[in-house]
């Protein structure tokens, strides 16, 4: 176990080098130049030049690279050209507000999902199964950023429930800011949740189908107890590794959730970065984010590893 | 099932914010202000933030006439080459710290010299400044430049704490000390920026909130519905096309006014091969252009007639407008016969536009245009910051853009149509020009000043460098409730008079 921990921990590190480069590297394949970028509408030839050479971006980019990896190495993700703050400040203010975002998002998502997926799965063919298959497609199929505006125009404009947008942390307000989180977790958790749905119900077709269920059935175990405790335990540990990706890919950025309800966290900033070319930021946040996912796989793998017997032998 | 319903209602209810104080005015932005730091800042949407936070030497009212803000008068010496300001009395920094000549100086040398300054371009023309008693300074000029003065309406012209501009450095902005009404609290990154009441301001009486809330909010439908909501007490820069639906909000005001901006196309006369075009080379193709687009069209068609269409760098309901050469009305057939005496039948050009719905739709109604002259329109959609680099690096024939403006024309038109001046990413370059340019800025008396834009204003329709189409209405939406908000053409949000009643 300990062996296979340190097994992918070590396999991580080139990985999280190589996501390095390759973002350092897609910089060149970016239109635009920060200088210019970031120069304001009046793009004084004197303040570019001085911006070049302050970013190193009159260097080529090995020594960009350079000199951006070294601070790295210490700990430091660099400075906001734009903000003129540093890039790990804006990391640690960010982060928490996604991360809240994506666990609320993901707890809609699995209470909605895993239910409607056993639910469908076990009355096959009924109009259960088919109304929960309509729900799920609709959940996969409706852009975010159109349902986000769909709910702000019926919660926050015709019934005045819920705000329309902004964020207050949780340590400030916890009602308002659940209230403010409550209709942006639901947007993105309701495509995560068909997706649960989808893949819940078809693991639990299969599982239904095999010998052990069948033997528990003919041992005259009730239904329930043969669906919960025989079914659903295996059938869901397909479902675990697909959750852990899918929060994954939560934490990368929940970019135009974030953007329609102006919650300012990691995808927010990452728009906006992208926007002003402000490199120090993307490459910050990306770094962050291909490592977090990184650990979110390495966990996925180790609840595989621990629920499955198979794995360990 | 009523009962299921009932308690989402009620849980939902619990959810919903309280009503806010009173004494809050919330102002929701179209953009996160970058750095606020006065020297450094370079956005449009940060000088609304300033407008409560840091005051200026001098402000411009709705007639966009000077009025005096922290220097109470001023004068030009007999020769244009020396502004005297005099300050006004008993004004303090957020800090406690006296605004005096020593720290008019300050700021101003602070703008020329600190090496990430974004001002330096608006103030080098300032070779020393001297102290003539405590409450009093003087620039000094090489040479006379009248637009000096208005830039000191803007960032220029704010006042920062030397004390505390000294012990911050670069990053003074993350905890600006101004002398504006209002001070600052608190910031989070894409989220608000919080002031308050600063208790000892010149001018105390005239601020009814004790706190200013600025929440960006960047989607122009999510923006409205925050102000539907009542989240809101102000949107700024609400979208032409969502004009109709706050006049039909019965619990809404719309409050507008024309720009001191623009929107035309620039044309690339002599930046690279790829100028090398008739619409580049000959002003008749481009004359002809200009006479193929009805702008009243343009503004009816993507602005429902909200904007209003102009031929110069100010609009025609600017005091600086050049009356002489009035807007021209469409007239194909004289394109067409333009066309025809410069020998070029079927033009054919790349107009380069922003990928954003309006400058897209703008480019579009051009395009349908110009082909019932016999122009060949076709239209490259380009990212913004993308279409900066193309436009300066010359790689465009044709370039569908807009200029936020400045109080003084100069501006609006020096940077853009003087031979090799910074944004002239045409390199539009004519010697009559540059010395009728040069005139404008020599003399401080105005109407010496627009009889030379008269003069301006004709050659730079005959040689149309820039093709000037129309000129943005600013619009704002708040609930009727919200009094005394003071529209000026430069688009800020001046606090003084506003009331939530």
């Amino acid at each position: 176990m300990f062996t296979y921990i340190l097994r992918r921990i070590f396999i991580s590190v080139p990985t999280i080098v190589i996501v390095s480069m390759v973002v350092f590297g897609l910089q060149l394949l970016l239109p635009g130049d920060p200088a210019l970028a970031l120069a304001g509408e009046d793009r004084d030839p004197q303040v570019i030049a001085y911006m070049r050479q302050l970013y190193h971006l009159d260097q080529p980019i090995y020594v960009q690279y350079g000199y951006w990896i070294w601070g790295v190495l210490q700990g430091d993700l660099g400075q906001s050209i734009r903000l003129k703050l540093a890039v790990s400040e804006l990391v640690k203010a960010k982060l928490p507000v996604t991360l809240q975002l994506a666990v609320m998002a993901m707890t809609i998502a699995i209470l909605i999902g895993i239910p409607m997926g056993i639910i469908s799965a076990v009355k096959k063919g009924s109009a259960l199964d088919y109304a929960a298959n309509v729900v799920g497609l609709a959940g996969l199929s409706v852009p975010n950023f159109w349902l986000g505006i769909i709910m702000i125009l019926f919660f926050s404009v015709e019934l005045g429930w819920l705000p329309a947008s902004g964020y207050v942390s949780p340590r400030e307000d916890l009602r308002q800011n659940l209230s403010a989180m409550i209709m942006p977790a639901f947007v993105l958790g309701s495509a995560i949740a068909a997706v649960l749905m989808r893949h819940t119900r078809s693991a639990m077709l299969v599982v239904m189908r095999s010998d052990y269920v069948r033997t528990a059935r003919a041992k005259g175990l009730r239904e329930p107890r043969v669906i919960y405790r025989h079914a659903l335990r295996n059938a869901l540990i397909p479902v675990v590794t697909l959750g852990a990706i899918q929060f994954g890919q939560l934490l990368g950025g929940a970019v135009l959730t974030e953007q329609v309800f102006t919650i300012p966290g990691f995808g927010k900033l990452i728009v906006d970065a992208v926007f002003n070319r402000d490199y120090a930021v993307v490459q910050g946040v990306v770094l962050c984010t291909a490592t977090g996912f990184l650990f979110l796989n390495l966990c996925a793998d180790l609840i595989y590893f621990l629920v499955n017997p198979r794995m360990r032998a | 099932m009523h009962r299921a319903l009932l308690l989402a209602a009620t849980a939902a209810l619990a959810f919903a914010q309280p009503a806010m104080a009173q004494s809050n005015l919330r102002i929701g932005l179209a953009e996160d202000p970058d750095i606020l730091d006065p020297t450094m800042a370079r956005t449009f949407v940060g000088r609304i933030v300033f407008a409560g936070l840091c005051d200026k030497l001098i402000d411009i009212d709705k007639d966009l006439k000077l009025v005096p803000q922290l220097a109470t008068e001023w004068s030009w010496s007999a020769d244009n080459r020396q502004l005297t300001l005099k300050l006004r009395a008993g004004v303090t920094f957020h800090d406690g710290e006296k605004l005096d000549a020593e720290a008019a100086k300050f700021s101003i040398e602070r703008h020329q010299t600190m090496q990430e300054s974004m001002r330096k371009g608006e103030v080098n023309q300032v070779k020393s400044i001297d102290i003539v008693d405590p409450m009093t300074i003087r620039l000094n000029l090489d040479q006379p430049f009248s637009p000096l003065i208005a830039q000191l309406t803007d960032r220029s012209g704010m006042m920062v704490s030397p004390k505390a501009a000294k012990a911050a450095g670069n990053q003074f902005g993350n905890r600006p000390v101004c002398a504006g009404p209002y001070q600052f609290v608190e910031r989070v990154q894409q989220d608000r920026i919080v002031l308050e009441r600063y208790k000892d301001h010149w001018n105390k009486a005239a601020f009814a909130f004790d706190k200013v809330t600025y929440l960006p909010i960047v989607d122009n439908s999510v923006r409205l519905a925050n102000v539907q909501s009542g989240q809101i007490d102000l949107a700024e820069r609400i979208a032409a096309t969502d004009v109709e639906t706050v006049k039909k909000d019965a619990k809404l005001n719309l409050l507008s006014v024309v720009g001191i901006g623009y929107n035309g196309i620039t044309v690339n006369i002599g930046n690279t091969d790829r100028a090398k075009n008739p619409l580049g080379q000959d002003k008749r193709v481009r004359q002809a252009l200009s006479l193929s687009i009805d702008r009243d069209a343009v503004n009816q068609v993507v602005f429902n007639g909200n904007f209003t269409p102009g031929n110069q760098w100010v609009s025609p309901k600017s005091p600086w407008y050049a009356k002489g050469t009035p807007v021209p009305k469409r007239d194909v057939e004289r394109a067409k016969a333009l066309l025809k005496e410069a020998g070029v039948a079927n033009p054919s050009f790349t107009l380069m536009t922003p990928n954003n719905n309006e400058a897209m739709q703008v480019s579009q109604v051009i395009q349908a245009m110009a082909k019932e002259a016999g122009f060949d329109v076709k239209i490259q959609a380009t990212e913004f910051a993308t279409s900066l680099k193309e436009s300066t690096a010359g790689n465009f024939e044709a370039f569908n853009i807009g200029w936020s403006g400045r109080v003084d024309p100069d501006g609006n038109f020096f940077s853009f149509v003087a031979c090799n001046a910074p944004l002239n990413d045409g390199h539009y370059c004519n010697k009559d020009m540059d010395a009728l340019l040069a005139k404008s800025r020599a003399t401080n008396d105005l109407e010496q000043r627009m009889v030379v834009y008269e003069q301006i204003a004709k050659l730079e329709n005959d040689d149309l460098p820039n093709i000037y189409l129309y000129h943005n209405a600013w619009f704002w939406a708040a609930p009727k409730r919200l009094s005394g908000f003071n529209v000026v053409p430069d688009g800020m949000i001046r606090l003084a008079g506003m009331k939530l009643n």
